[in-house]
C-alpha cells in the first residue's frame, strides 16, 4: 500500500512539475515530494527484505490486452530498492536547493520524477514486458535530463552517443527475453525460470544479457557513453544515473543470469570476471587523468562496476562448479561493494554537485582550496573520497576485502582457466584500489586543499542546509556500513539465498562484530574492534604529545624550501599531478606523448607544452565501428532513389528468396 | 586475560623500539660509511627536541594539515599492532589480517599525502604525486605477496601463517622466495629507502617523501618522524614473522615462551636492520622514472609467486 502510494504519487509529482512552471516553490516541492516517496519506497523496502517467503504479488491489467502487467517484490528487489531509493532520497533532498542553481530546471524537474518511477518499476517487474518497457523508460527519462542543457555541443553529443547505446542494450534484452520465453509466448518469468534452454539458447542469453545489461552499466568497451552522458546532467541527476542506475543495469544481470537462467556453466563467471578485472583496471586509468571533475567521477563509476562484476562473476563460477558457499559468499561481497557504491558516488557526486553551485566550475584547473571556504562539503567529499580509495575503516574497504578474500578462494576450483585467471584478477582488483586511491587524492587534493587558483574559487561560500543535510547523511552511511560490517551481510545474505540455494552467515564463527568468512582461521576482519582500538590510540597519541610538548602553534607563511611564490599558478595542478602516472602507464595504454616547444633564442614568445592522447577503445572499436555503419549507409542509401521498375523486381526477388526459405524448411 | 596483556605490551614495544630501530639503522650506515656517526639512541632526543619547539602552520593550511601527523602515525601504529612480533596470542590477532595492514598503511598515506598538497606549494604537490605513483605499484605487489601467502598456508592472518609455518607444513618453495623479493621490494619503496627515495636528502631533485612533509616543523614533524620509524619498524618485523618465524610464541606458551619470543624478535630485527644498512650502503639511488620498472617487478614477482604455486603442484 506505502509502496503503491509512493509509485502513484511519482506521476502526479511530474505532472505538478510541469504546471508549477518557472516557479522556484513548484520545482522545491517537486523535489520534496520525491524525497518523500522515495524515503516511503525506502521504508517498503525494508519491510520485504528478509522474513517473508511468500513475496507479495501483483497483477495490473496494463499493457497490451493479452498481455497483463506483474509486479513481484523478492528479497532481490527489496534488497535494490533499498540502495536505490537511499541515493534517490539523498538527491532529492539535495535537489530542493540546488535546483534554484540550475538555468535550466524546468527541462528537468518534470523527468526527475519520472525517473525514480521508472527505476523502481523495473525492481518489481515480473514479466519481461513490463521489465523492458520501464527500463525503456528509464532509458529516456534519464537521456531527457542529459540533454536538457542542449545548447552545449557536448552535451549534443553525449546525448546522441547515450541515444545509441541505449538501443543497443534494450536491442540486446530484446532477443534475451525472447528466448526464454515459456510456452505460448508465456512472459512471466516464472515461466522463464523453469524453461530449459538448451546449449545454444542459453549460451546466446547469456550473452545477450551480458551486452544488454553492462551496456547500461558501463562495462568495459560497452563503457563509452558513461562518461559523457553522466557529466552532462545536472549533478543531482548524475549522483542518480552514476550511484543508482548502474545498479539496476547490475540487478538485470543478476535476475537473468542467477535467476531466470538457471544453468550458466562456470565459464561464463570465469569470463564476466575477467572482464570486471579490466574494466576496473581501465575505469580507473582514465580517471586518475581527468581534469574535469565530473568526468572523473563517471570514470570511477565504470571502475567500482568492474568491481562488483568481478564478485559476481565468481559467483556464478562458484555456482556453476557447485560450490554455493563461496558463490554466496563472492555475491554478498558484490551486493555489499554494489550498496557501498551507491552510497559514496551518489555523495560524491553531490559534493561535485555543490561545488559547481559555489564556482560555476567543475575544472580540477580552476578549483583549489575550498576546504575552508565550503567546511561541510569539503569534510563530506572526504569521507566520500576516503571511502572509495577503500580505506578502513569505511564501507569500500569491507566489500574490497570481501572481494579479495573470495577470489583468493578462486583457486580452489579444479579448473586451470581459474587458477590462473584469478590471481590476474586479484592483481588488475589491487591496482584498480591503489590507483583509485591516488585518483581521489588528486581530485580531493587539487580541488579542495591548497590555494584557490581563480578568484571564483577564492569566493566560494558554502551550500544551503538542505543540501549540507543530505551530504552528511551519505557521509555517516560511509562510516556505519563500514564499523558494523556483519549486520550488513546478513541482510544481504537474506536476498543471496534463494539465487544460491545456501543460507550464508559471514560471522559464522566469531559472532557478532567479526566478519569471518569460511571459518574463523582463515582471515577475518572486525571494523568495530579496529575502529575501538584505532580511536583509543590516535587519543593516546594526542594526549601524550600535548603532555610531553608545547602547545604552542605559530600562523606564518608557507616554506617552501626557502623560496615560495605568491602566484597559485606555481602549485601542482591536476595535469602535473598526474603525469608520472601518465608516464608510467599512458604511455602504452593511451599513446601518451609530451612535446615541449621551445621558441628560437631571441624570440620572446612562451614555451608551449602539449600532451596528447588516445583513447584506445574509442579509436580502436567505436570510431571504425561509426565509420563502417556510415558506409552500409550511404550505400543502402540508394535503395530509396530506384525507379518503380526496381522496386518491382526487389519484391519479385524478395519473394522468391522467401519460399525458398519456406521450401527448404519444408525439405528438412 | 593473556592476549589483552600480550598485545598492550606489543602496543607498547613497537613504539618505544622504533627509534632505536632506526636510529641503529643509521649508525651502521655512518660506520660503513668511516664516519662515528650519532648514538643509535639520538631519534630519541631529536623527537623529543621537536616535540618541545613550536609549531609552525602556513597561513593557507587547513585542519587537514594539523590532522594528518596524528592520523598518520596512529594507523601505523596500529598497523604495526596487527603484525605477531614475539607472540600470536593477541587480541587484534583476528581483528585485521594483512590485507587490512595494507590499507591501514594506506590510510596513513593518503593523508600524508593531503597534507603534502595542503599548504598549496609545489614542493608538496610533487612528493604527494611521487608518493602516490610508488603506492600505486607497492600497493597491488604487497597484495599479491598475501595472495601467494594466503594460498600456501590457507589464511591471510598473519597469526595464522606463523602457526602454519611452525608446525612444519612448509618447505623450501620457490613461490615463498618470490614473495620474499617482492616483500621486499616493497618495504624499501614504502619506507623511502635508497633505490627509491634517500631519507637522508632534501635535494629536490631526488625527494619524494621528504618534499611532502617540507612544510610540517615541530610536534607535527616530531609525529611524520615517528610514524616512518613504526612503519620502518613494521615491515622489517612483517618480514621477519612471515619468513623466518622462528621463536614466535604460540598460544599456550608461559612467559617463559613469550620471553624466547621477544628476544628472537629484537636479534631479528636488528639482523635485518644491519642488512638494510649494508644494503644501502653499497647501492645507488634510481631515477624517478624508474620507479615505474622497479616496482612493476615488484608486482610481477607477486604475481609469479602464486602463478609458481601451480607449476610446482603440477610437476
Amino acid at each position: 500500500m506505502l509502496i503503491a502510494g509512493a509509485l502513484l504519487s511519482l506521476p502526479l509529482l511530474a505532472l505538478f512539475a510541469v504546471l508549477a512552471g518557472g516557479r522556484h516553490s513548484g520545482h522545491s516541492i517537486t523535489y520534496a515530494g520525491c524525497f518523500v516517496a522515495a524515503i516511503a519506497l525506502l521504508a517498503g523496502g525494508l519491510t520485504y527484505l528478509g522474513g517473508h517467503d511468500a513475496s507479495p504479488r501483483l497483477v495490473l491489467p496494463l499493457g497490451l490486452p493479452w498481455l497483463k502487467a506483474h509486479f513481484r517484490i523478492d528479497n532481490l528487489s527489496a534488497l535494490f530498492m533499498l540502495m536505490i531509493n537511499l541515493g534517490a532520497a539523498a538527491a532529492s533532498a539535495f535537489a530542493v536547493g540546488y535546483s534554484r542553481h540550475l538555468p535550466q530546471r524546468r527541462r528537468v524537474t518534470p523527468f526527475y520524477p519520472l525517473f525514480l518511477l521508472a527505476m523502481n518499476l523495473v525492481l518489481m517487474a515480473d514479466d519481461a514486458f513490463t521489465f523492458l518497457v520501464s527500463w525503456e523508460f528509464m532509458s529516456l527519462a534519464s537521456w531527457l535530463m542529459v540533454v536538457s542543457d542542449h545548447t552545449e555541443e557536448e552535451n549534443r553529443r553525449a546525448g546522441n552517443v547515450y541515444l545509441i547505446m541505449a538501443a543497443f542494450g534494450t536491442f540486446c534484452l530484446l532477443p534475451a527475453f525472447g528466448l526464454m520465453a515459456g510456452p505460448g509466448g508465456d512472459f512471466t518469468f516464472d515461466a522463464m525460470r523453469i524453461k530449459d534452454l538448451g546449449l545454444m539458447g542459453g549460451f546466446l542469453v547469456a550473452l545477450l544479457a551480458i551486452l544488454g545489461a553492462g551496456s547500461k552499466a558501463g562495462l568495459v568497451p560497452l563503457h563509452a557513453w558513461l562518461p559523457l552522458a553522466h557529466p552532462a546532467a545536472p549533478s543531482h541527476v548524475s549522483a542518480l544515473m552514476s550511484g543508482v542506475m548502474t545498479k539496476v543495469a547490475l540487478y538485470g544481470m543478476i535476475r537473468i543470469l542467477l535467476d531466470l537462467h538457471g544453468t550458466l556453466s562456470w565459464h561464463w563467471g570465469a569470463g564476466l570476471m575477467l572482464v570486471g578485472g579490466i574494466t576496473a583496471v581501465m575505469g580507473v586509468l582514465y580517471a586518475v587523468l581527468q581534469d574535469d571533475l565530473k568526468t572523473l567521477l563517471a570514470y570511477s563509476t565504470v571502475e567500482n562496476i568492474g568491481v562488483a562484476v568481478i564478485g559476481l562473476g565468481l559467483a556464478i563460477a562458484f555456482k556453476g562448479d557447485g560450490q554455493t558457499e563461496l558463490a554466496a559468499l563472492a555475491l554478498v561481497a558484490s551486493l555489499y561493494h554494489m550498496a557501498n557504491h551507491s552510497v559514496f558516488k551518489t555523495l560524491l557526486f553531490l559534493g561535485a554537485g555543490a561545488v559547481i553551485s559555489a564556482t560555476g566550475h567543475r575544472s580540477l584547473t580552476v578549483l583549489g582550496g575550498l576546504l575552508k571556504r565550503m567546511p561541510w562539503t569539503g569534510t563530506t567529499f572526504l569521507v566520500g573520497a576516503a571511502a572509495i580509495s577503500a580505506l578502513p575503516p569505511l564501507n569500500g574497504f569491507v566489500s574490497e576485502w570481501l572481494i579479495l578474500q573470495s577470489l583468493f578462494k578462486g583457486p580452489a576450483m579444479p579448473h586451470w582457466a581459474m587458477k590462473f585467471g584469478v590471481p590476474v584478477v586479484a592483481a588488475f582488483l589491487a591496482l584498480a584500489a591503489a590507483l583509485a586511491a591516488t585518483c581521489f587524492v588528486r581530485a580531493y587534493g587539487i580541488a579542495f586543499l591548497g590555494r584557490p587558483r581563480s578568484t571564483d574559487a577564492a569566493q566560494a561560500t558554502e551550500v544551503s542546509f538542505g543540501m549540507r543535510l543530505s551530504m552528511v547523511v551519505l557521509a555517516v552511511l560511509c562510516v556505519v556500513l563500514g564499523v558494523i560490517p556483519v549486520t550488513v551481510t546478513d541482510a544481504l545474505s537474506h536476498a543471496v539465498q534463494p539465487l544460491t540455494g545456501t543460507q550464508f552467515a559471514v560471522s559464522a564463527d566469531l559472532g557478532w562484530p567479526w566478519l569471518s568468512p569460511v571459518s574463523a582461521t582463515r582471515g577475518a576482519y572486525s571494523g568495530t574492534i579496529l575502529v575501538m582500538f584505532g580511536l583509543a590510540l590516535f587519543a593516546i597519541t594526542i594526549f601524550a604529545v600535548h603532555r610531553l610538548g608545547t602547545q604552542a602553534i605559530r600562523r606564518a607563511d608557507p616554506w617552501d624550501c626557502g623560496h615560495p611564490e605568491d602566484i597559485p599558478q606555481t602549485q601542482y595542478t591536476s595535469q602535473s599531478f598526474a603525469q608520472p602516472l601518465r608516464r608510467a602507464f599512458g604511455h602504452t595504454i593511451f599513446k601518451a606523448r609530451e612535446t615541449v616547444v621551445m621558441p628560437e633564442p631571441g624570440d620572446d614568445a612562451p614555451a608551449t607544452h602539449k600532451v596528447t592522447m588516445f583513447d584506445p577503445i574509442w579509436s580502436g572499436l567505436y570510431a571504425p565501428l561509426g565509420r563502417v555503419i556510415g558506409w552500409i549507409a550511404d550505400h543502402v542509401n540508394r535503395l530509396q532513389y530506384l525507379t518503380v521498375r526496381g522496386y518491382l523486381l526487389m519484391m519479385f526477388l524478395t519473394l522468391v528468396f522467401m519460399l525458398l526459405v519456406v521450401a527448404v524448411r519444408q525439405q528438412l | 586475560m593473556n592476549a589483552m596483556l600480550w598485545q598492550i605490551l606489543q602496543i607498547i614495544l613497537v613504539v618505544a623500539l622504533a627509534p632505536l630501530v632506526t636510529g641503529y639503522v643509521r649508525w651502521v650506515k655512518a660506520r660503513l660509511n668511516g664516519r662515528r656517526g650519532p648514538v643509535p639512541i639520538q631519534p630519541y632526543r631529536d623527537l623529543y627536541r621537536l616535540l618541545q619547539k613550536e609549531a609552525i602552520v602556513a597561513h593557507s593550511a587547513s585542519w587537514i594539515f594539523r590532522a594528518a601527523p596524528y592520523v598518520t602515525f596512529a594507523s601505523v601504529w596500529l598497523a604495526a599492532c596487527i603484525v605477531p612480533t614475539f607472540t600470536t596470542n593477541m587480541v587484534l590477532a583476528p581483528a585485521a589480517d594483512l590485507i587490512a595492514l595494507v590499507a591501514l598503511l594506506a590510510v596513513g598515506r593518503f593523508w600524508t599525502a593531503l597534507a603534502g598538497m595542503d599548504v598549496g606549494t609545489a614542493f608538496g604537490g610533487l612528493g604527494a604525486s611521487r608518493e602516490m605513483l610508488i603506492a600505486s605499484l607497492a600497493e597491488p605487489a604487497m597484495l599479491m605477496v598475501t595472495f601467494s601467502l594466503s594460498l600456501i598456508s590457507g589464511t591471510t592472518a598473519p597469526a595464522q601463517i606463523v602457526s602454519f609455518v611452525l608446525a612444519g607444513n612448509v618447505g623450501v618453495e620457490v613461490s615463498l622466495g618470490l614473495a620474499l623479493a617482492a616483500l621486499v621490494m616493497v618495504a624499501i619503496a614504502e619506507n623511502g629507502r635508497i633505490p627509491i627515495d634517500n631519507p637522508a636528502t632534501h635535494l629536490e631533485l631526488t625527494m619524494v617523501h621528504e618534499a611532502m612533509v617540507l612544510e610540517y616543523s615541530g610536534r607535527h614533524l616530531a609525529m611524520i618522524e615517528a610514524a616512518g620509524m613504526v612503519r620502518l619498524t613494521l615491515f622489517i618485523a612483517l618480514i621477519a614473522t612471515l619468513f623466518a618465524p622462528w621463536g614466535i610464541a604460540q598460544p599456550g606458551a608461559g612467559a617463559l615462551g613469550v620471553l624466547v619470543g621477544m628476544g628472537a624478535f629484537l636479534a631479528k630485527t636488528f639482523l635485518l636492520a644491519s642488512t638494510l644498512a649494508v644494503f644501502e650502503t653499497s647501492i645507488a639511488k634510481m631515477r624517478v622514472f624508474r620507479y615505474a620498472d622497479f616496482l612493476g617487478g615488484a608486482l610481477l614477482l607477486g604475481l609469479l609467486a602464486t602463478i609458481f604455486l601451480y607449476v610446482s603442484e603440477a610437476v
